[in-house]
């Protein structure tokens, strides 16, 4: 290769290499401040600051949803598998919240460590199953435990 | 390396003439691969493959919304790799190409956050989230557009192509952020659902013609991409004999050859 040519190659691949490791930087410094998310857990702990916006989130609790009859007002609790976390929110909930899905609460901490969300979002993973054999799957499962009795 | 290492051939694929030559005897055959794939991947995705358990009909746009996000990834490296070229070895040709990828993935990535929106709204109940992996996507959009203007932001294009070159080496960076932000940083996206190392966490029926609809979106890629870039050359070359031939030929009727 032509020295020129090489010495523009040595300066490209600097000019690369520089802007990862300035940019890999501030984002490692960000990613320790930026904490915007709680786990129950944390705000158990008291972690979380109290009369400020935070996010928090974990999976519903099976059997913890309890809506109002008269209103949207709704509460359910939240778990990281170390501690609950309760939420009160008033509004629609999306199509996928369910009980024992993971959710994201946005909203201010009161003083009984209850988190009096604004928003509700439902967190989707990344597995994809046609309804078949999501019910043939559940079905399996429950066949197991029975005949574990 | 400095010893006597013969590059002719390289710089031989750097003749706009010579690229526009040869793709045009590509393109037709470019053309029905391209339409062929995306007919069947769009026809089985759409109406074939069935429904998600959970989801319902509405992760179908899975199939336009992951092609299309690949692609948007995938073509920055294409516009970075081809300006690292023209800045190396100072090839017209190259240039040309990186312009032409910058429309094609700005258009891309829209896509790609329009059709996660869509989805977003009923899926988690919000349009955006300002999360690691839809604000490092809406990044690589102002890079994209960032490179495309620089272009036109000077009187002379070796000077543009330069400042173009420069900020889509700079935003590489980016590319590796957005492809690890569900891993790294507590994300309302979902993690990868097709992974390098294993299995995908999917249907094999719905998984398949999600790879078509990938398989589609990279030969519609090269096809506009060739397309974008042949227009580039004609235009950068207007005042070369053989553009100014072909013009002439082109103006006296068609002339089969």
């Amino acid at each position: 290769m032509h020295p020129i040519r090489k010495q523009r190659l040595q300066l490209v691949i600097l000019l690369v290499v520089a802007s990862t490791v300035v940019v890999g930087l501030i984002a490692y410094m960000l990613g320790q401040n930026a904490n915007y998310f709680y786990t129950p857990a944390q705000i158990a702990s008291g972690e979380a600051p109290k009369g400020v916006y935070i996010r928090a989130g974990g999976m519903v609790i099976d059997g913890s949803v309890e809506r109002s009859a008269e209103s949207l007002a709704v509460q359910f609790e939240v778990s990281d598998g170390i501690s609950n976390l309760l939420v009160q929110y008033s509004g629609i909930l999306p199509d996928l919240f369910a009980e024992g899905e993971a959710a994201i609460a946005s909203g201010v901490l009161d003083e009984n460590q209850v988190l009096q969300a604004t928003e509700v979002l439902a967190k989707h993973d990344e597995k994809y199953t046609p309804p078949e054999v999501a019910d043939a799957m559940n079905q399996a499962y429950k066949l197991k435990q029975e005949s574990a009795q | 390396m400095g010893s006597g290492r013969d590059w002719t051939w390289f710089h031989r694929l750097g003749s706009p003439r010579w690229f526009y030559e040869t793709t045009g005897r590509w393109l037709p055959l470019l053309w029905a691969v391209t339409l062929a794939l995306l007919v069947v991947g769009l026809v089985w995705g759409l109406l074939y493959a069935p429904q998600d358990a959970k989801q319902g009909n509405s992760f179908r746009i899975i199939y336009l919304h992951v092609p299309v996000s690949f692609l948007a990834l995938a073509g920055y490296y294409i516009m970075a790799i081809a300006g690292a070229v023209g800045l190396i070895w100072k090839m017209k040709l190259s240039y040309m190409v990186m312009k032409s990828a910058a429309p094609l993935g700005a258009a891309l990535t829209f896509l790609a956050l329009f059709t996660g929106a869509v989805w977003g709204k009923p899926t988690w109940g919000t349009y955006w989230v300002w999360d690691a992996r839809i604000t490092s996507m809406l990044i690589l959009l102002f890079l994209y557009l960032g490179v495309l203007a620089l272009q036109y932001a000077f009187h002379s294009q070796d000077t543009g192509n330069k400042a173009s070159a420069m900020l889509a080496l700079v935003g590489t960076v980016n590319i590796p952020i957005i492809y690890k932000s569900v891993d790294w940083w507590y994300t309302l996206h979902q993690p990868a659902t097709i992974k390098l190392t294993s299995a995908p966490s999917m249907h094999p029926d719905m998984f398949k013609p999600l790879l078509v609809m990938i398989l589609a979106m990279y030969c519609f890629y090269a096809l506009v991409l060739i397309l974008n870039t042949r227009v580039e050359i004609l235009q950068r070359e207007r005042k070369t004999g053989w553009v100014r031939d072909l013009a002439r030929q082109a103006d006296t009727g068609p002339d089969n050859q």
